[in-house]
């Protein structure tokens, strides 16, 4: 970490020797509430930066996790208006978007070229989803319901390019994933679990019980994908007490949970379905436990224990600390958060409450090193650009590593600096905050039309060529002045002498090229 | 001096005018390479090379079993009991020129049916023991003789791996498309600029040098008819045109010693395909890639050996799904001019119900470090002190694998 100013330093000592006191001072400093800012939203503007310093950080973190409560910004909720594949559900986007079946087409098989043009057609849904996420994360004045997105997201990851997903990304993000960010582990879960897009994902929609009447085509035996990964991912951990039998158990019981056949759905626009004819109706004996034959019901019992379980608690509560205070976070941290979760039956916000008022996350400021996405999100918001066009925020994330949807594993991405830290990276970086600085990213443009490569099996690479250059806006090169003035309390020496040493047309992206902006 | 002194000892002055007589000294030794290309997701080794002489294989994977060589689409016979699957012909020619060897039955010892632990376990050389804080190929890099260049080692990709993290610091360089194209960092009133800012000796100015570094070499070794092809379409597939790259920096670099690249998309759970199909679209590419790589080595060839590995393999039994389901033992890939190829080794445990890995799984009966262990001795030359430092508590070899190499 670069060193911070005295100080800031001497800040940190005051608050820490007041042990009684709230976690933040009052009235907070300006290196506090950019702290605050870095963590529970994607990184600090003059307007959230003057709205925290009237209101505190206590209320300003209470707000938070109250999403529903707040607002929304009127300039988001117009631009996603435009974005009319959102509206669309699992149902109707297969059918409009989907590859076409002879039971759709009058009996008539497609041709070849007729399945390519539909699937380029295809292709705006990933990339309004793109465009969406985007932009809230810009400008929703619901943060830390995006942070949370982001972090969901990332723990239950679908990957894009895998099959059908490329329809049911946006989807699941705002059907399984938003709802319930900060809501209630187990429905979040639960919700997840039921998506079109973890079924196909994971390969639980082909789940079947061998022999069963339902058993045919590739559809003739245990896939054992989905109900390890929950266990291992998504609920008690790599370490938390389950055998090679509990996963096929849990497999099992999640037999016949899968996809409706076109047109066989419920009918309420989802795409899942419970096919009893598929699903084992024997007893199975699940951690310890032994699972009665109840078709679907199995599956909801299986996974209320695996939410209830503390493996599950101090498995998310981990992952919490991390992605919030440091990448090795405090052990007793993690013991309290878990505690937290197992008491509040997996409340989210209860949990993030204790957190982000905990003496760990005020002191851990700069601690963490932003993952490309934190970064070209936070560089954006910072110099408050007009962004008509993501897509170059959207390649850039892709180059550095980390392409929109298109995690291909289920660990999703990392948020470590481990994972992030790299000499190409850093140029990489440093090649986008130049260009951000100097106003040469096409981000007033119009959108573009939707791209002409392939979406499947994307290398983050081809994700990123997708984008091709456009033709160069007149650059409007960023003043650095009250960039300097929102940020300088959290640079350090040898940036600010660098930036004062620097000539002014490069002043702002030594700004946003900084050792210290990339941190949070 | 190693290279954590050189860095340190260079502080805030550019490191170029430094490193210039470096690589003249080194410039005319022929330089032992390693390049490890890491199939992650599990390929299914039993598709890949098969073991076509076992009815075990065929009763266990009705739809998705590669037929007998003569048979229409049928695997290309290795030997009496093995052979490789169609989509890998282009590595046929290096097999029987005995130049490609495959070491089959192998893997960790670690049970683990987690892609990211078993993972884990082949990068950090240490299987079981998931806190050991570096990977084994920075290990090797750190007990490899002789003064440090940014190049030294090269991870393909935008992101590190942890099997190149340690000590020692990496580079990672984009290869393909649009690598060599101009940024602003080559710009020098930007560079100088941002020099000042990345002065000190923390990690994150430390891996700003590297990549200034990096890049400079990369741009002087890819000659400028390189550089506008690169301009231009992406390549349909990724690998051949990383090899491409790779090879045009290990013949002009001639420090680079280490290299490594990961490919992704082998976890087949569901329509993995025989002949043709999921798996048959991903191995093809990585044949194509590694037969190019090879020969576009030219004489560097002879002192380069690539591995190929994975972190554990599949079922032996097909799913439900015409896919496989994760397992234990794999086959590992060893290509080289000085292999001693033509041949498959290690143990084959046998495919019946009694000879599988809890009933399920191919058993491993050859511990990835030792093959491993095998070509570094021998052809990294490194020696006994080295080696307890790369894998330690690497337990003795429990038969013998035979030699690998040429001695």
């Amino acid at each position: 970490m670069t060193l911070r100013s005295p100080c800031f330093l001497a800040a940190i000592c005051v608050v820490a020797l007041a042990a009684s006191l709230p976690a933040f001072a009052d009235p907070a400093s300006d290196q506090q509430i950019i702290h605050v800012l870095n963590r529970i939203a994607f990184g600090p503007t003059p307007a959230d930066v003057a709205h925290v310093k009237e209101i505190g950080i206590d209320r300003y973190i209470d707000e938070q996790l109250h999403p529903d409560k707040i607002a929304e910004s009127p300039a988001l909720t117009e631009r996603l208006v435009g974005l009319d594949t959102l509206k669309l559900n699992p149902v109707e986007l297969f059918k409009e978007y989907g590859p076409i079946l002879p039971i759709m087409n009058g009996g008539v098989k497609p041709t070849p070229e007729e399945q390519k043009a539909r699937r380029q057609r295809a292709r705006i849904i990933v990339q309004q989803a793109q465009d969406a996420h985007i932009w809230r994360a810009l400008h929703s004045r619901r943060q830390l319901q995006e942070v949370m997105v982001d972090f969901w997201y990332n723990h239950f990851n679908i990957f894009a390019g895998k099959g059908l997903d490329h329809l049911w990304v946006g989807r699941f993000e705002a059907d399984a994933i938003r709802p319930y960010a900060l809501g209630h582990f187990h429905d979040l879960l639960l919700a997840t679990a039921h998506s079109p897009a973890m079924l196909f994902y994971l390969d639980n929609q082909l789940n079947t019980a061998p022999g069963s009447p339902g058993a045919k085509g590739n559809q003739t035996g245990i896939n054992e994908n989905y109900a390890r990964e929950i266990m291992e991912l998504h609920t008690l951990g790599v370490d938390g007490g389950y055998t090679q039998d509990d996963v096929i158990a849990l497999a099992r019981i999640l037999t016949g949970w899968g996809l409706a056949r076109p047109g066989l759905g419920r009918g309420d626009g989802s795409a899942q379905v419970f096919d009893e004819s598929r699903h084992d109706v024997t007893p199975k004996n699940f951690l310890g436990r032994t699972i009665e034959p109840a078709g679907e019901a199995e599956g909801v019992e299986a996974i209320g224990m695996l939410a209830a379980s503390p493996a599950t608690a101090h498995h998310i509560a981990f992952e919490l600390a991390q992605y919030f205070v440091a990448d090795n976070p405090p052990q007793a941290l993690v013991d309290r958060l878990a505690q937290r979760f197992h008491a509040t039956d997996g409340d989210v916000a209860a949990v993030l409450k204790t957190l982000l008022t905990s003496r760990e996350f005020r002191d851990s400021a700069g601690q963490k090193y932003k993952t490309p996405y934190q970064y070209v999100v936070s560089a954006a918001r910072v110099a408050g650009v007009e962004v008509n066009n993501p897509r170059p925020l959207i390649g850039t994330m892709a180059r550095l590593g980390e392409p929109l949807y298109y995690c291909q594993t289920p660990d999703g991405y990392k948020n470590t600096e481990d994972a992030w830290l790299s000499p190409d990276a850093t140029t990489l970086r440093i090649g986008f905050a130049t260009g951000l600085g100097r106003g040469a990213l096409p981000l007033k443009n119009p959108r573009p039309a939707p791209p002409a490569a392939p979406a499947v099996m994307a290398t983050p690479q081809l994700v990123a060529d997708r984008h091709e250059p456009q033709p160069p806006p007149k650059p409007e090169p960023l003043d650095a002045a009250p960039l300097q003035a929102l940020l300088g309390p959290t640079l350090g020496d040898n940036t600010r002498s660098a930036v004062a040493a620097a000539p002014d047309n490069l002043k702002a992206a030594l700004i946003l090229g900084s050792p210290d902006f990339m941190r949070r | 001096m190693n290279r954590r002194d050189l860095l340190g000892m260079a502080g805030g002055v550019a490191l170029a005018p430094l490193l210039g007589p470096v690589w003249a000294a080194r410039a005319d030794e022929a330089p032992q390479r390693l390049v490890v290309v890491m199939l992650r997701g599990a390929v299914d080794g039993l598709n890949v090379v098969v073991p076509y002489g076992e009815q075990a294989y065929y009763d266990a994977r009705p739809t998705i079993a590669i037929q007998k060589p003569g048979a229409d689409n049928g695997a290309l016979p290795l030997d009496g009991h093995f052979a490789l699957h169609p989509a890998l012909a282009a590595l046929l020619p290096l097999w029987n020129d005995g130049k490609l060897a495959f070491i089959h039955a192998a893997g960790s010892p670690d049970p683990s049916r987690s892609h990211f632990d078993a993972q884990q376990f082949i990068e950090n050389g240490t299987p079981g023991h998931a806190t050991t804080p570096d990977g084994w190929m920075n290990r090797v890099l750190a007990a490899l003789p002789g003064p440090r260049t940014p190049t030294d080692a090269l991870s393909v990709g935008p992101t590190l791996p942890f099997i190149l993290k340690g000590s020692v610091a990496v580079a990672n360089l984009p290869l393909g498309p649009k690598a060599a194209q101009p940024m602003a960092i080559d710009q020098p009133q930007v560079a100088s600029a941002f020099d000042k800012l990345y002065a000190g000796n923390d990690r994150q100015s430390l891996a700003y040098r590297q990549g200034r570094e990096a890049r400079t070499e990369l741009i002087a070794d890819m000659s400028t008819e390189e550089q506008m092809a690169d301009a231009g379409a992406p390549p349909a597939d990724a690998l051949p045109a990383m090899a491409d790259h790779l090879a045009g920096l290990m013949t002009k670099d001639r420090h680079l010693r280490l290299a490594f690249v990961s490919l992704g998309g082998w976890d087949t759970h569901v329509n993995q395909g025989n002949h043709a199909g999921q798996l048959a679209n991903r191995l093809k590419p990585l044949g194509d890639g590694l037969a190019e790589l090879a020969q576009k080595l030219g004489p560097d060839w002879n002192d380069t050996v690539i591995v190929v590995i994975s972190e554990f393999g599949r079922t032996v039994h097909e799913n439900g799904n015409a896919g496989t389901d994760h397992g234990h033992g794999n086959v590992i890939w060893v290509l080289g001019g000085k292999v001693n190829g033509g041949k498959i080794y290690g143990e084959w445990p046998g495919l019946a119900t009694a000879q599988l890995y809890q009933g399920r799984d191919l058993a491993v009966t050859t511990d990835y470090r030792h093959p491993l262990a095998q070509i570094l001795e021998r052809h990294m030359r490194l020696n006994n002190a080295a080696m307890a430092k790369i894998f330690p508590g690497m337990p003795a070899p429990r038969g013998n694998l035979g030699q690998i190499l040429a001695a």
